[in-house]
């Protein structure tokens, strides 16, 4: 079983958080600081495994991670996982599919700022891979396939901030007095055609 | 209406989305927490307005904050909110922000309920997914119990998608609803083979998660298990059942011979480094199998030397993670060889230095089961050598812990010296800010208490200590470490017999600055003052006028005092005790009178130590219980009150911890009451005592003037010894020693020549050294009779113990998932409702496996009649109580009869499979089980489908049941066994003639008829190649909430390749009425036929469901259809058809529902039911069996049965109440029928006039 994911930077912020077991926010926080500490002082050429967090589990638990430039993905898991085999997991479905294959098609410069912009699509991502603390998929043709649906969905419902929010957002971000040549009000959509959401 | 949403949309504009808020928590790095208040307060805001889109996107936000630690449980109903939204982008949003904030205590969780259940079957996979993915994180026991039917039927849902995350989401389930395990299994074994293998893995996932805690229960699945291993090419399911194999292999050696072969295949074919996880899993594994295997056979350690040198290979390897591994793996070896790894002591020494810590720790546990009598002392001084250079505290403390791991292992076995051991943990305790100072107090205590012959040297040693109290107290954040001082204090009273200067020690204890100590170490230094001072009285024992012992009340009673004020209750308390008595002893000392022996005696007597648990372990005496009152409660509130149990149920947890705390003073004196009483020690009263550890940190001691004693003494405590001196001596004396035993041996040899060579050539053995003391270890005492129980060690609030659950019986009545009824308010127990409904579902178990038994059953059956007629009162009785489950009931019986045979073939099975040899028939083997067992229920023309549910393994005989009948049946069983292993070695491969066989041996009836098999399913379509079967009690439900009158209708239809081609591309279509359309995913057209999700190899059968919604049912209806597939064989592929007819009885509309007879009587005074009437002659059977069969091919239940009449009742699924009289006489039946429907009825009635027809 797999207790928790966490993905934070090199200064501790989380990047993304899912725990398998109920932890009150205080002390998800905590763990994240505890994992942080026992993870941020290893240097690069170590193993990737750990034991000795306490607050998670106890001595069947081990904290196996992964650090990708600016980024330390780490997963506490149980006796019944093997290590290689989440090594692997982290390294070929979490850090070339969330990178590489998803944010990648999006952006030309991947980096730690897109996990943070799009953490429910990471989310999103990760439900395909792991549930409820097991691993779901491992095939990675499959993940892809099934998330490219589900998000092709979403754009056909007009996703959640469709047209409008976008259009806002691209105008604040040219932080330009400017007013968009064409919106449509009355109709729950607002279409700035001209402008590129990003 | 129109300007709200104008309103609203202008309002989006401005609101913030995910990345809005993200930016700006970014920009306010100075002010972030200000920042995101101000966010949250918009985001409630937000959750105010009616826009499902706002709600969402506030909810993503909060997703967001929750992250960064927030806690968000307000808006827990607007998450339910959005996760109830019908677009899937927001319901998306909602299930995330739910599975990330919702848990057990979350109380709106009890609203979800219907919309999960409504996603779970909603027609878009990815809602069902969506819904699915979130339960698994928030899943409580309600929901669990709720939902689980539902998500057993997504189990077998047609998009592999769906069915891979039902199926690991029971896991979940199971946990929450241990209930579920066994129901659910059949399926779930089932999905292991399912042709998806997503599916497949997700199935292993969840076996192997639930096998790894509860072994024993799954090791009837080995060969199914191995047949996927020798198959898969999954790496991860590879894993997993490797692992598995693991955890099988040392409950059944004959597994581990199995798998040795293809294990090492598979570490020989996997290609170098991609699978290097596969690789280690099966070294891992292997070595599993050789441990188990070598603890028979000692022609393994080979092997296991073999393995050992492998792990070497990869420790030595410049890859860190493999190096971790290595270590790992090897301390698996340790534990049944640790002679093997003993030899790569260097390499592990080695591995200590490493930089990184997690291979340093592993090394650590390796060097635990290393350590002998010879190699103790060196490698703790290595050890002690590391703790030196340690940086950080927690490696220190780990290393710290170790070492005292080591030493005392095994009731200290390797220790031959203990004055080496002293001076460590002496050595130990100049550690700065170590965690673990009660550690070293309390192994302190042990040794001094254990090892007599050590008590003197450790006295000594705690005097000194106590001295130099002021090292270890000096600094605030060193005051883990002050532990120590407990135990100083404690030995240096307890023994102050050894003590060379007792007053000098009673100086030390009496200081000012104790005063600053925690007040259970103070309260410890008080009571030992007295004793010391005891010991001080006595030394001075027969001196007339002794100037020293008056001293020493002078000092007492000077410094007491200060004690005296302290804040701590318990100090304060025993300082005025012996303030007091001091001042009388001071008296009486004036007086010249003799007090030393009187003084004496307060603390006379030995000490025992008690082992952990004593207590727990003493047995009840015969007669005694501890439950029953003593005196008659006194009533009312009071009682309430005072809640005399509770004190005991609080106290327990306290036991168990405080196992190597120390002794509490409470308890010391206590104790030395009854030793003054009587001079035998009492442990169970010992143990008895709670020990209570309460550290007051008292604000008011601060305030307490404290004199400055400032020595300037160095770090290194004078006098003290080094425990490096020891190792010396000790390697001196060993030295001598050798030399000695060779002169002795030299002198021998003199005598006998030659023969007693390798005495002096080999390294000396482990028996060779003898300990430099003679250490009386004092043996832990028990209570005289203690049980030898180990089982509480086990965690009782371990999830997983509620999983231990046969999953081989039978499934009982009780085991059945509630399912959801359409009227709930019927109902008046939840069980009652379970049990009813249960009907079709119970009947549905059987297979046709039962012809075959039914002469076993008709013996036993004629059995239990005979019992019935010993006692007919008693079996009355019990049926007007269970009356409304009669047909269940004997529906039970007929289970009870059959599985023994199940048993022996499942256990015969895999016996069989272990027995078989060689490696590559044993492949083929596995796979004949599985289709033979196909080919029994074929033949039989009973339900495929069924096989699965079919109860397995033993079976809980009846309570009721004489030895004399229990000894038949082991006979029979014994019987059958022999008989099917027989059969196994002869002709395996025609496995369909076992069931000929049985039939036979049917012939014979005796004289009680028992019910005769009934099947469910009927045949809807046959030719050449395949043949179909519809089973007659769909699976209804009613989803009359989303569409106006319209009701689904579920159809299972078992598909069953009867030709030697493999069938592929099946497509099922149905021509649809007015009435009953077929249900086609989204987009399809009316008359697109539906793909069934699985291809069929020859002789396999599988089951496929298909929805259709009814509007109508008061009419029985036939849909024409037709099953498109490819026939492929070796030389050619042909298009073939099949066409069918699907009839939809009325009854098949009707639900099992249980009524009560009241409610009936209600219904039936109500008026609004028409009726109608049924005659049918020349019935022949007896009359609870008509009533099963109206029950079980009728969906009705029985309300009240009186001699030869009864009362039944069921509901359609539109609602609609029918209830039945039946009547007998003479094989006459008559049949009153009442129904708000009359067209319904009557066809209703007509079908069951054509089921009794047919017999």
């Amino acid at each position: 079983m797999i207790k928790a994911i966490l993905i934070f930077n090199n200064h501790g912020k989380p990047r993304l958080i899912r725990f398998y077991q109920y932890f009150a926010e205080d002390m998800q926080q905590q763990i994240i600081r505890e994992t942080f500490h026992l993870v941020s002082k290893r240097d690069d050429n170590v193993c990737n495994f750990l034991e000795g967090g306490s607050l998670i589990g106890g001595s069947d638990y081990k904290l196996i991670y992964r650090h990708y430039a600016t980024l330390y993905f780490v997963f506490c898991v149980d006796s019944s996982e093997s290590e290689l085999g989440i090594l692997d997991l982290i390294q070929v479905n979490l850090l070339q599919f969330v990178f590489v294959e998803t944010l990648d098609k999006c952006f030309e410069n991947v980096c730690e700022l897109d996990l943070i912009f799009h953490m429910d699509k990471v989310h999103y991502i990760l439900q395909e891979v792991v549930m409820g603390g097991m691993v779901l998929e491992t095939n990675m043709n499959e993940i892809v396939a099934q998330v490219e649906l589900q998000n092709r969905m979403e754009k056909s419902e007009g996703g959640l901030s469709a047209a409008p929010a976008r259009a806002v957002s691209a105008v604040k971000n040219m932080n330009l007095p400017e007013i968009p040549r064409n919106i449509n009000i009355g109709d729950i959509n607002i279409k700035v055609p001209s402008l590129s959401p990003f | 209406m129109a300007l709200k949403i104008v309103k609203g949309s202008i309002d989006r504009m401005f609101d913030k989305n995910l990345q809005d808020l993200v930016r700006g928590i970014r920009n306010h790095k100075e002010d972030e927490a200000k920042y995101i208040s101000t966010c949250i307060d918009e985001i409630k805001q937000e959750l105010k307005q009616d826009n499902i889109a706002v709600k969402a996107n506030a909810v993503c936000k909060l997703t967001y904050l929750q992250m960064l630690g927030y806690d968000v449980s307000w808006a827990a109903f607007n998450i339910v909110e959005v996760m109830s939204s019908s677009k899937f982008t927001y319901k998306r949003i909602g299930y995330l922000a739910a599975s990330q904030c919702f848990h057990e205590g979350t109380d709106v969780i009890m609203l979800t309920t219907n919309q999960i259940r409504k996603d779970l079957s909603s027609p878009n996979q990815y809602d069902t997914g969506v819904a699915l993915t979130g339960l698994s994180c928030f899943v409580t026991p309600d929901l669990a119990r709720d939902l689980a039917n539902d998500i057993m039927t997504l189990m077998s849902h047609t998009k592999p998608y769906i069915r891979k995350k039902a199926v690991l989401i029971m896991y979940k389930v199971f946990l929450k609803y241990p209930e579920s395990l066994r129901p659910a299994f059949p399926r779930l074994k089932e999905k292991l083979e399912d042709p998806d293998p997503g599916v497949q893995s997700a199935a292993v996932n969840v076996i192997c998660e639930l096998a790894r805690r509860n072994p024993k229960n799954y090791l009837s699945l080995a060969p199914l298990f191995f047949k996927l291993m020798t198959s898969s090419t999954n790496n991860w399911v590879l894993i997993k059942i490797i692992k598995l194999f693991g955890a099988l292999t040392p409950l059944e050696p004959r597994l581990g011979k199995k798998l040795i072969e293809p294990l090492t295949n598979l570490i020989h074919s996997s290609p170098s480094t991609s699978a290097m996880s596969l690789l280690y899993e099966c070294v891992n594994t292997v070595i599993a199998v050789l441990i188990s295997l070598s603890s028979g056979m000692p022609n393994h350690s080979a092997s296991i030397q073999l393995c050992v040198q492998k792990l070497r290979i990869l420790i030595e390897d410049s890859d860190q993670n493999l190096k971790y591994l290595g270590l790992l793996a090897m301390s698996k070896i340790l534990k049944t060889h640790p002679k093997s790894v003993q030899s790569h002591k260097d390499l592990i020494l080695q591995c200590l230095d490493d930089k990184d810590e997690s291979i340093r720790l592993r090394a650590l546990d390796l060097l635990y089961g290393m350590v002998s009598k010879k190699n103790l002392m060196e490698i703790v001084k290595k050890l002690m050598l590391h703790v030196d250079k340690a940086e950080g505290t927690t490696y220190r403390d780990e290393l710290l812990t170790k070492i005292i791991d080591i030493c005392s292992q095994s009731n200290f076995q390797y220790i031959t010296n203990f004055e080496w051991y002293i001076s460590i943990l002496v050595e130990l305790t100049r550690l700065e800010g170590t965690r673990h100072g009660h550690l070293i107090a309390s192994q302190m205590l042990d040794v001094a208490i254990r090892v007599k012959a050590i008590r003197g040297f450790a006295v000594a040693q705690m005097a000194t200590l106590l001295d130099n109290a002021h090292l270890l107290t000096g600094n605030t954040q060193r005051n883990g470490i002050c532990e120590v001082l407990y135990a100083a204090a404690w030995i240096c009273g307890e023994f102050s017999e050894h003590l060379e200067d007792p007053m000098q020690t009673l100086e030390a204890m009496l200081r000012p600055k104790v005063a600053t100590l925690p007040g259970h170490i103070q309260a410890v230094y008080v009571q030992n003052a007295a004793k010391l001072f005891a010991t001080v009285l006595r030394k001075h024992d027969g001196e007339t006028e002794s100037q020293a012992a008056q001293e020493t009340s002078q000092l007492l009673i000077d410094r007491l005092p200060l004690f005296v004020q302290s804040a701590n209750l318990e100090v304060q308390e025993r300082a005025s005790c012996i303030l007091q008595l001091v001042k009388y002893i001071q008296k009486l000392q004036q007086k010249n009178v003799e007090v030393a022996e009187e003084v004496t005696a307060l603390f006379a007597g030995e000490l025992n130590p008690v082992a952990p648990k004593a207590q727990k372990k003493v047995p009840i005496p015969e007669g005694l219980d501890l439950d029953a009152w003593i005196n008659e409660p006194p009533s009312g509130s009071e009682s309430e009150d005072e809640k005399p149990k509770a004190v005991f149920a609080k106290e327990e947890p306290k036991h168990s911890r405080s196992r190597h705390t120390e002794v509490d003073e409470k308890e010391l004196a206590r104790r030395r009451e009854v030793r003054k009483q009587e001079q035998a020690s009492n442990p169970f009263y010992i143990k008895a005592s709670p020990s209570s550890q309460k550290v007051y940190d008292a604000p008011g001691v601060e305030h307490i003037p404290v004199v400055q004693i400032d020595l300037s003494v160095p770090l290194k405590v004078p006098g003290m010894p080094m425990s490096d001196q020891y190792l010396k001596l000790e390697e001196e004396r060993r030295q001598k020693e050798k030399a000695e035993r060779k002169k002795k041996e030299k002198k021998k040899k003199r005598e006998k020549r030659g023969k007693e060579r390798k005495a002096d050539s080999g390294p000396e053995s482990e028996e060779d050294i003898t300990p430099a003391h003679q250490v009386d270890i004092v043996t832990e005492e028990m209570p005289e009779n203690a049980l030898p129980s180990d089982d509480d060690d086990k965690d009782p609030n371990d999830p997983h113990k509620a999983l231990d659950i046969d999953l081989d019986k039978p499934l009982a009545d009780s085991d059945k998932l509630p399912v959801r009824t359409h009227r709930p308010e019927v109902l008046k127990s939840p069980a009652e409702d379970r049990d009813g409904e249960s009907v079709p579902q119970e009947t549905k178990k059987k297979s046709g496996k039962e012809k075959k038994k039914d002469k076993e059953k008709d013996r036993k059956r004629s059995k239990e009649e005979k019992k019935k007629k010993k006692k007919p009162k008693e079996v009355e009785e019990e049926l007007l109580e269970s009356q409304p489950e009669e047909a269940v009931q004997s529906e039970e019986t007929k289970e009870a009869a059959a599985p023994p045979t199940s048993t022996s073939a499942e256990a015969s099975d895999l016996d069989f499979w272990l027995s078989s040899a060689p490696v590559p028939p044993a492949a083929q083997e596995v796979t004949a089980p599985s289709s033979s067992a196909a080919a029994v229920d074929t033949s039989s023309a009973a339900a495929p489908e069924s096989e699965p549910d079919e109860p397995k393994d033993t079976e809980p005989e009846d309570t009721k049941s004489s030895k004399h009948k229990k000894k038949k049946q082991k006979k029979e069983k014994e019987e059958k066994e022999k008989k099917k292993k027989k059969r196994h070695h002869h002709h395996h491969q025609h496995h369909g003639d076992a069931g000929g066989e049985d039939s036979v041996q049917n012939g014979t009836v005796e004289e009680e008829e028992p019910l005769p098999p009934m099947s469910n399913y009927s045949l809807l379509a046959e030719n050449s190649y395949i043949k179909m079967m519809k089973e007659d009690a769909d699976q209804v439900y009613d989803i009359q909430g989303n569409h106006q009158d319209e009701s689904k209708v579920v159809v299972s239809v078992i598909f069953e390749n009867k030709s030697d081609s493999f069938l592929k591309a099946m497509e099922f279509n149905v021509l649809d009425s007015l009435n009953s359309k077929l249900q086609r995913p989204e987009g399809a057209g009316a008359h697109d036929s539906l793909t069934v999700p699985f291809q069929l190899p020859p002789g396999v059968s599988n089951e496929a469901r298909f929805v259709f919604s009814v509007q109508s049912i008061v009419m029985p209806q036939k849909l024409k259809g037709t099953l498109t597939f490819i026939v492929k064989s070796d030389e050619s592929s042909t298009h073939e058809k099949l066409d069918f007819k699907l009839h939809f009885t009325c009854t098949s509309y009707l639900i099992t529902t249980p009524c009560y007879s009241d409610a009936y009587a209600k219904l039936l005074e109500s008026g609004d039911l028409k009726g109608s009437s049924l005659r049918l002659e020349g019935i022949n059977m007896p009359f609870h069996h008509l009533l099963a069969r109206i029950c079980f091919h009728h969906h009705f239940s029985v309300v009240e049965r009186i001699d030869s009449c009864a009362s039944m009742y069921s509901r359609s699924i539109q609602g609609h109440h029918v209830c039945l009289l039946v009547k007998t006489s003479d094989q006459t039946v008559s049949i009153d029928a009442k129904c708000d429907e009359p067209s319904l009825l009557g066809n209703v009635l007509d079908e069951i006039k054509q089921t009794f027809s047919k017999c």
